[in-house]
């Protein structure tokens, strides 16, 4: 277990939107959205990612990859071929930006895993997560930041506006965005340190810094799980993955195992309810998000956005027709939907949970 | 018999003109230092202690104690106490025995290790105007949770959790045996753990009918003694403790005279009035991990399953032993340090034997994080917690409480004299002596121990609201917000903790 | 009258116009379009009047210091940070942390607020803030307030809901909180005493909410339908045991 890593830490602003009818929406709206936050970010990072962008890929893990250099990106490939039927190979489309003026070499990949490398009870999503911690942990110069089905992120050192154009964002359309304009307060200058953060459907674009991290990181390594990234966004995306899709529980009690709920209101609760959520708090104090944090997480069915506790980061939300919108500022929102049917504000450690209509 | 050529350690004095010779030093000292000379206090300075009992209760402030001017030529290497131990086992051939945990300079990790604080990037919370919470569940927990949601739409947990220890904040206060300790020493420990939402520990000698009424405060212990063990004793507390070792003297019995052993501490004990109460080094249904586990499930069988915690003294081996531990079925693991305390214990093995508790802690809850099952037990870390500050560095490192026994003792007036084996403590803590037990009256001196535990109580939230969380569970093994002040590279590896600077 | 269309302009440059015409002795200043643009009225001083129309950003009317700024819609966070004097009116809702450390002045809002609402308000005989908040709001409402007023009346609330979160007026030592209802003492922080109203918190009342109403076009005798209860620090010195010296 290293301890002695340098820890990322970083401000900035969030926004996303769902189409709860499966509604695909132009990136478009999603970079106006961020664009107007631009102060609170340093134009050292920026990301977006997108539900629905690949529906002629839709039944292959969708890997982005950045390499530092070409001879890195044979390596990888070469332990994907190994492991990976690769339906397409190709370069993710990007178009030059004066701002931008040095890159890594991005690719994209269509993969599932092959059959006979899927030994035991071990799941095509297990499988993609053990790549995913092997490339980024021992691939030196190679990294996976998108595994998702029907999905992608796009990010990387930049201001919001100028890593959109880069990356072409407004091309793609997809019923869910999030994205995010990040402050980092040392400047590692390195493209995967921006937001979203992924793993398989899950994505993660987050505000503040969270300050358990140093027991949620050594947690996590006790699942498994690779914490390479050094920044909070990495453990909030892992944990998700743990919770919900290895442990099982639902959405709304993986938020409360994040965010959860003091002592004093469960014991003031029913007793089956206040038993369920103390054995929540026992089992999963080392899981608990501490600090300020807003965050919202992207995943196949739906989006979540989710405060602290205490509430210390802000977060809106907003609805009109079958879109929901979730933003560190209201006027975020009010830049692509001038008049929404309702705004609120979350209460703090409660979840916004949104669920796309089934097919 | 010749007189001993170990010079005294301590100079007692009386200002014969301040003195106005009431002769409350002569009641109060438990050593026989002073006696009544017909017309002036004399003084028998080779008995004094430094316990400092005549000193607070001389109402002239007529007496002074001070080291004893009169000492061996200074040697840097042939330091005081090594000459007048070897004099002293010169003349009696016998092994120095002492009280207390170890005094000698070895490096205190505790005080090479410093805690973060927010500024900025992440905001510190005010404990006293929000929510600052300390709650602490010992006991084994599941690796996940299920849960279902019932017809009327209401939350249930699927699998109920083996059965936790519910503590107000993560302190819990030492196994210290009625026998070593006073029977009113012991009640203030009972009351204050009551009082402050904790739990006290008997120790293993037994538990007396006085402490029935704190019974949901109290841990039982089984050490190799067996003293006061029946069924009703293994159910009556919340947990049951099955002691291995302790830090003060890891792999050493105990060794309670029968001149210690008046009625109620031998009807306690189960055992004769006046026999010795002997506790073989090891216990002899142990003899390797799996008696262990026979010997937790026996006792988890005759309580319906309640916790069994397994102290042991960290020694070399400690992340091996404890992941043993947790493996036999231990639902905690109790970790005596180097300098954990004693009634008794031969001053060779106290200061030679064993590893400091923060070393250990670290290399435990690695141990088992790398083993995953962290989960399986809590820690409890122990063997010389000062202050709040070491509480919350032991909790940094991994710890999920710490025990004090010390620090709880001189809330009662223990000055850490050391001499606690002799029984004749003059502030009737370790002292089974009518006259000088009377003196601990449980009830004022609960409310002091329960004072410093609510003192600690608040600087360990002021510490958790510098660090910028508001629960104990996101400091514990949260190493990420330590940091090592002079500790070499491969200590700090061990710690799993930067410098300075990093 | 001065009119501003924001739409599209960066906040340094619709400040620069702002500040600007006051300095020019403009009295009246409608600004349209606006839309997260940061910092609007912040440290400017006089007795002009703004006039905002959409969602302005955060910070507006830090260190103001005479102006009123009156909002057409919602606003963010961090409003009246530290102001001095003057007012701002708020038609919609409004966010987190408002009013933090404010001296004086008035803030109006017709809606309902988020967390950290009138955080360490403070004042004096001679100069203290006021806050009306006329919906509901978050926890920590009234957190470490020294001095002012702050009237929280939970107008459109149904009966029997709270109308303020958890921790209300924790760390209260100083100050007053008049309630539009029934205030549960478990949300109160400790410091909290909850008490009747007497003369001269009527006198308050009815001198504060005469404004809002007017400025909010509400019925004065409408909103005074329902009691009040008044909140006040029970100690000026709530942690005078908490040390050893």
């Amino acid at each position: 277990m290293n301890h002695d890593y340098q820890k990322d830490i970083s401000g900035c602003g969030l926004t996303g939107l769902i189409s709860k009818k499966r509604r695909r929406v132009s990136g478009s709206s999603i970079v106006k959205s961020l664009c107007l936050m631009n102060d609170r970010g340093n134009g050292l990072g920026a990301g977006y990612a997108a539900y629905g962008i690949y529906p002629d890929f839709k039944d292959f893990y969708a890997f982005h990859i950045m390499y530092d250099d070409a001879g890195v990106r044979f390596s990888a490939e070469e332990y994907l071929k190994n492991n990976y039927h690769i339906e397409k190979i190709e370069e993710i489309p990007t178009c030059p930006v004066k701002a931008i003026p040095i890159s890594p070499l991005l690719m994209r990949y269509f993969v599932s895993p092959l059959k006979d490398r899927l030994v035991g009870d071990t799941r095509p999503d297990d499988f993609v997560v053990s790549t995913v911690m092997k490339v980024n942990s021992e691939i030196e110069g190679a990294y996976i930041f998108s595994s998702g089905k029907n999905m992608g992120a796009f990010k990387g050192v930049g201001n919001p506006c100028d890593i959109a154009e880069f990356f072409k964002i407004e091309e793609y359309e997809g019923w869910t965005w999030t994205a995010h304009t990040r402050f980092p307060t040392n400047t590692p200058g390195w493209w995967g340190g921006a937001h979203p953060f992924t793993l398989l459907d899950w994505s993660i674009v987050h505000n503040g810094e969270i300050s358990s991290y140093g027991i949620n990181k050594r947690y996590l390594e006790m699942y498994g799980y690779k914490l390479t990234l050094l920044t909070d966004t990495e453990v909030a995306a892992y944990m998700l993955d743990l919770l919900i899709r290895r442990h099982g529980l639902s959405i709304s009690m993986a938020c409360q195992a994040l965010a959860a709920p003091f002592w004093k209101n469960i014991d003031s609760k029913e007793t089956d309810e206040a038993e369920a959520l103390t054995a929540l708090r026992q089992i999963y104090g080392s899981a608990l998000l501490n600090g300020p944090f807003s965050i919202l997480f992207g995943h196949a069915n739906g989006l979540v956005g989710i405060n602290d506790r205490i509430k210390l980061r802000p977060l809106v939300a907003a609805a009109k027709d079958d879109v929901v919108y979730m933003a560190s500022e209201e006027s975020a929102i009010r830049a692509i939907c001038p008049s929404p049917e309702k705004v609120w504000s979350p209460r703090a450690g409660e979840p916004v949970v949104v669920e796309l209509e089934k097919k | 018999m010749f007189r001993s050529l170990a010079p005294p350690e301590y100079l007692a004095k009386i200002d014969t003109i301040k003195c106005i010779r009431c002769k409350r030093c002569i009641q109060n000292c438990g050593w026989g230092v002073y006696s009544w000379g017909g017309d002036k206090v004399l003084i028998n300075t080779s008995k004094c202690v430094k316990c400092l009992r005549c000193f607070h209760y001389c109402p002239e402030e007529a007496i002074e104690i001070v080291d004893s001017p009169t000492r061996f030529k200074s040697n840097a290497y042939w330091g005081w106490n090594v000459i007048r131990n070897i004099k002293r086992q010169a003349e009696t051939g016998g092994i120095p025995l002492t009280g207390m945990g170890s005094d000698l300079p070895y490096t205190i990790l505790f005080d090479n290790l410093l805690i973060d604080a927010c500024q900025v990037t992440n905001p510190s919370i005010d404990p006293l105007r929000e929510p600052m919470e300390l709650r602490t569940y010992l006991g084994k927990k599941p690796s996940k949770a299920s849960f279902e949601t019932g017809l009327d739409g209401k939350l249930r947990l699927k699998e109920k959790l083996p059965p936790q220890i519910k503590l107000k904040l993560p302190i819990i206060f030492s196994p210290m045996s009625y026998g070593s300790i006073s029977l009113n020493a012991q009640k203030v420990l009972a009351m204050a753990a009551k009082e402050c939402g904790i739990v006290m520990n008997t120790g293993e000698g037994g538990l007396h009918e006085d402490l029935f009424p704190y019974k949901s405060n109290v841990i039982v212990q089984v050490a190799s003694g067996r003293f006061g063990v029946n069924p009703d004793y293994l159910n009556a507390g919340v947990a049951v403790e099955i002691k291995i070792g302790q830090g003060a003297k890891p792999g050493i019995g105990g060794h309670l005279p029968g001149e210690k052993i008046p009625l109620e501490v031998a009807r306690t004990r189960m055992i004769p009035v006046g026999t010795d109460a002997i506790s073989p080094a090891p216990q002899h249904d142990i003899y390797s991990i799996e008696d262990l586990r026979q010997l937790i499930y026996a006792i988890k069988e005759a309580t319906n399953y309640k916790p069994v915690s397994v102290k042991i003294a960290a020694v070399h081996n400690v992340a091996a032993i404890a992941s043993g531990i947790v493996r036999a079925g231990a639902d905690i693991v109790y970790l005596d340090g180097f300098r954990g305390g004693t009634g008794a214990a031969p001053s060779v093995i106290r200061d030679h034997l064993g590893i400091p508790i923060e070393h250990a802690i670290a290399a435990v809850d690695d141990r088992l994080r790398q083993e995953g099952i962290r989960n399986e037990a809590s820690i409890i870390a122990a063997g010389g917690i000062r202050s709040s500050a070491d509480a919350a560095k032991a909790i940094a490192l991994g710890a999920d409480a710490v025990g004090i026994a010390t620090a709880a003792l001189i809330t009662m007036g223990c000055t850490t004299c050391g001499k606690c084996y002799t029984g004749n403590c003059s502030w009737g803590i370790t002292t089974q002596r009518p006259e000088l037990t009377a003196r601990l009256d449980p009830e004022v001196y609960a409310e002091r121990l329960i004072n410093l535990v609510h003192a600690w109580e608040h600087e360990l939230k002021e510490i958790l609201g510098a660090l910028g969380i508001n629960a104990i569970e996101s400091l514990r093994g949260n190493r990420e917000r330590l940091r090592g002040v002079g500790l070499d590279s491969q200590t700090l590896d061990i710690l799993g903790v930067k410098p300075a600077g990093r | 009258m001065l009119e501003i269309n924001a739409k599209g302009i960066y906040y340094r440059d619709l400040n620069a116009m702002i500040r600007e015409a006051v300095a020019k002795g403009e009295k009246e200043i409608v600004v349209k379009g606006v839309n997260g643009q940061y910092y609007i009225g912040d440290g400017l001083v006089g007795n002009s009047t703004i006039t905002i129309e959409g969602v302005p950003g955060n910070d507006l009317a830090a260190f103001m210091d005479g102006p009123t700024i009156r909002i057409k819609g919602n606003g963010q966070d961090n409003i009246c940070n530290t102001m001095n004097g003057g007012k701002v009116i708020i038609e919609g809702n409004a966010g987190d942390v408002l009013g933090y450390g404010m001296r004086g002045g008035k803030l109006f809002i017709r809606g309902s607020v988020g967390y950290r609402v009138a955080i360490h308000m403070k004042g004096t005989k001679k100069q203290s803030p006021t806050i009306v908040v006329g919906g509901t709001a978050g926890d920590f409402f009234g957190e470490y307030m020294a001095g002012g007023v702050l009237i929280l009346l939970g107008l459109d609330a149904e009966d029997g809901a709270s109308l303020a979160g958890d921790y209300l007026g924790t760390g209260m030592h100083g100050g007053l909180i008049y309630v539009r209802g029934e205030v549960d003492p478990n949300l109160c922080g400790a410091e909290v005493g909850i008490g009747e109203m007497d003369d001269e918190d009527r006198a308050t009342l009815k001198e504060t909410l005469t404004e809002y109403c007017k400025d909010m076009s509400l019925s004065f005798d409408d909103v005074m339908k329902k009691d009040f209860k008044k909140l006040y620090p029970a100690s000026l010195r709530p942690y005078g045991n908490l040390y050893a010296y």
